[in-house]
């Protein structure tokens, strides 16, 4: 009886492992939440698949956690949006060779009624300001993510010490953009977000952008190789095909295909030799 | 999985991904529960059964693992699976097989406590008898495990429903990637991010439901075969 | 065949059995009789190696082949017949000793749901399946009607008759009457007396013993 059992629960275990090695032909790429939650890999890896016949098989962390699982070896290419930490990762020798993609802005998102005025200032800098100044309740992502790193820069050229001058009113939550969303909209607090989770964000509530077009809440996204000088089992020729057609002319105008309600969410840049 | 659909639209017109979710969900956890019953109910049969010093000590530990935080489990097995890790050449992290490791830890402690439990209790009545017909340890544990089987599918019921209902290990080394590793647990916590709230709580109540439809076929099973053999 | 040897048998801070020295004989059935608690089923458990002696000791004549029949035996949740064959015998010994104790009938049935009488004469047929040399029954009968009863007393005989030293304990004087070869009278973890069966029913050599045959409350 107990053998019996024995060998069913084993003859279960394995049944699993077969589909994993018949899935060979694929790679596994660490990417952001808001790549994930804006829909827009659920939109163009079918493209892809279609195109190439392989899997691409998407972890969806933080910037900051997606470029950790890629320095452990985890993931085959990354994918994210926060240029500083990029370079980091290929100075560190991680990465093979950094790809501009796309880019899109951050918006500060608020209680649709303003109730602090924060939306008439001139800038985010002074946005920000305005923030601190009358404690205004405010979420950060708290992450390290893409959109947390922008944050926490945007705080230090408006010259606050955000670390110093936090209080009661800012609250760190260390989860992902749709969590932040959603906890702002339950708690009418302001939160910086990139303009792609937002559109495709279904529980807004009261919650509206308050400002948005200044030219330091521009959002760029790279896609990098990790290096297979550092992890020989990395899937280099697949992991580049997909580079590859990211940066193509072919996946550059998919990408820009990707509306909600007819609005486009994410710019193909990779041309730009700036970017 | 469309965005603007109700839960119960996607059951009724059978979307392929709620099904591959479903199907995910339901090959994780009762593996896992399978794997955690192999190794947990001989595990706590031996503990019912024999006496050492610090035998007190062992079962409030394993009592105590019953409440193995997931999130911390997730992320042992996330290390020890990584390219960077221990076990990082078996190369089955983000893969459903890492997920089953992951929950079958998280739920080994129950079962092993729980059977100790009944078969310890059933000892206390069958110890005279088979201690008079001279039934030797090997043999002993076998009787006891085979008459207490309807309890321990109890106790195997209780480790998938545990299983079922966790996010926080299966998140981390499955990375909720879809197609291969979302389970109805992580889907849940996506469409959360994504403030689909309604479409959460109603894949949350179809996840429910499914539980409660293991549960009353296992209890099927259990009359059935009370029935047959007292 | 079975020596007690100044056997003393203390749990914590009670005794059980009291420097007893006891000699079981071959032959016709030895009967234990005495109020609760004299120690009835101590001396049975310790033949049957339950219980260590606290000291003295037990003494076998040749290999002990035993088999015991509880006052309220347990039955694995399986059919009649596999609670025989658990006792590790075959197919056709199986139904030979359910047939002996009348319940070839209920073979396939779970042995759980028969009646307190028929799980005590299938007890019997599973301690029989051990093959003894002495077989051991602690108040086989306390819980059942009279039929019940007198179908475990013909067991108890016809298994006498073919050469199995039965050792039982009894509450009941008429049933110790029937069955006994030698009667043993017990009180507080000592013998009282201890006598060939006809002689010690018809005159009791000690006090006790005659009081306790009067149907006397020993204390």
């Amino acid at each position: 009886m107990m053998i019996r059992r024995s060998l069913i629960g084993l003859l279960a275990v394995l049944a699993l492992a077969v589909p994993a090695l018949a899935q060979e032909k694929s790679i596994t790429v660490a990417s952001t939440t808001s790549t994930q939650d804006s829909g827009l890999f659920g939109y163009l890896l079918p493209l892809f698949k279609a195109r190439t016949g392989f899997d691409v098989k998407v972890v969806a962390l933080g910037t900051g956690q997606a470029l950790d699982t890629a320095r452990r070896g985890d993931a085959d290419v990354v994918f994210v949006h926060a240029k500083s930490e990029e370079d980091k990762f290929l100075a560190e020798g991680f990465g093979v060779k950094r790809y501009p993609v796309m880019y899109n802005d951050f918006v500060l998102i608020g209680p649709r009624t303003d109730p602090g005025g924060v939306g008439q200032s001139k800038d985010i800098l002074a946005a920000l300001r305005t923030i601190k100044d009358k404690e205004l309740p405010f979420i950060s992502r708290g992450d390290r993510s893409g959109t947390h790193v922008a944050e926490i820069k945007l705080w230090k050229e408006a010259g606050i010490d955000i670390a110093d001058a936090r209080g009661s009113w800012y609250k760190s939550i260390g989860q992902g953009m749709g969590a932040a969303l959603n906890t702002a909209s339950a708690s009418y607090a302001y939160v910086l977000a990139d303009r792609g989770t937002w559109l495709s964000f279904r529980n807004k509530g009261g919650l509206d952008i308050v400002m948005q077009g200044d030219k330091r809440l521009f959002n760029q996204y790279g896609v990098m190789l990790v290096n297979p000088a550092r992890h020989p089992h990395v899937k280099k020729d697949l992991g580049q095909q997909f580079i590859d057609w990211l940066v193509s002319p072919e996946g550059q105008r998919d990408i820009a295909a990707y509306k909600i309600n007819g609005e486009q969410l994410f710019f193909p840049n990779a041309a730009d030799p700036n970017a | 999985m469309p965005d603007d659909v109700s839960a119960l639209d996607l059951v009724l017109t059978g979307d392929p991904a709620l099904f591959a979710i479903v199907r995910l969900a339901l090959i994780v956890s009762l593996s896992a529960a399978f794997v955690a019953a192999m190794i947990g109910i001989p595990l706590g049969a031996w503990i019912a059964l024999s006496s050492f010093r610090g035998r007190d000590a062992v079962i409030v530990l394993l009592n105590a693992m019953m409440g193995l935080p997931p999130v911390v489990v997730g992320l042992v097995v996330y290390l020890a699976l990584s390219r960077s890790g221990p076990l990082g050449s078996w190369g089955i992290l983000f893969t459903p097989q890492a997920m089953v490791i992951a929950q079958a830890i998280l739920v080994t402690p129950i079962i092993a406590a729980l059977s100790r439990q009944t078969i310890e209790d059933l000892w206390l009545e069958y110890r005279d008898e088979l201690t008079a017909l001279e039934i030797g340890p090997l043999r002993r544990v076998a009787t006891l495990v085979w008459d207490a089987r309807f309890s321990l599918i109890t106790a195997l019921l209780a480790g998938f429903g545990r299983a079922a209902a966790e996010v926080g290990a299966v998140i981390i080394v499955g990375g909720n990637i879809e197609g291969f590793t979302r389970t109805m647990t992580t889907a849940i916590a996506l469409e959360t991010s994504k403030g689909n709230l309604p479409l959460a709580i109603g894949l949350g109540l179809v996840l429910i439901a499914i539980v409660v439809v293991v549960n009353a076929l296992a209890w099927a099973f259990r009359r059935a075969a009370e029935r047959l053999s007292g | 065949m079975i020596g007690f040897v100044e056997v003393t048998v203390s749990v914590g801070t009670v005794t059980l059995l009291d420097r007893l020295t006891l000699a079981i004989a071959p032959g016709a059935p030895t009967v234990l009789i005495g109020p609760n608690g004299a120690g009835k089923t101590t001396v049975l458990r310790a033949a049957m190696g339950l219980l260590q002696p606290t000291s003295g000791r037990i003494v076998w004549d040749g290999e002990p082949r035993r088999a015991i029949v509880f006052q309220r035996p347990t039955m694995l949740r399986r059919s009649a017949a596999a609670n025989v064959r658990y006792a590790s015998v075959g197919a056709d010994r199986t139904r030979e000793l359910l047939e002996l104790v009348g319940l070839a009938h209920a073979a396939d049935r779970p042995a759980r749901r028969l009646s307190s009488g028929e799980q005590q004469r299938l007890a019997l047929a599973r301690a029989l399946a051990r093959d003894p040399k002495v077989l051991f029954l602690d108040e086989p009968t306390a819980s059942l009607d009279p039929a019940s009863t007198k179908a475990i007393e013909d067991v108890i005989r016809a298994v006498s008759a073919r050469g199995i030293k039965v050792v039982m304990s009894t509450h009941d004087l008429g049933e110790a009457r029937r069955l006994a070869g030698e009667v043993v009278l017990l009180h507080r973890g000592r013998i009282v007396e201890a006598a060939a069966a006809p002689g010690f029913f018809d005159a009791p050599r000690t006090v006790e013993a005659r009081r306790f045959m009067a149907g006397e409350l020993l204390v």
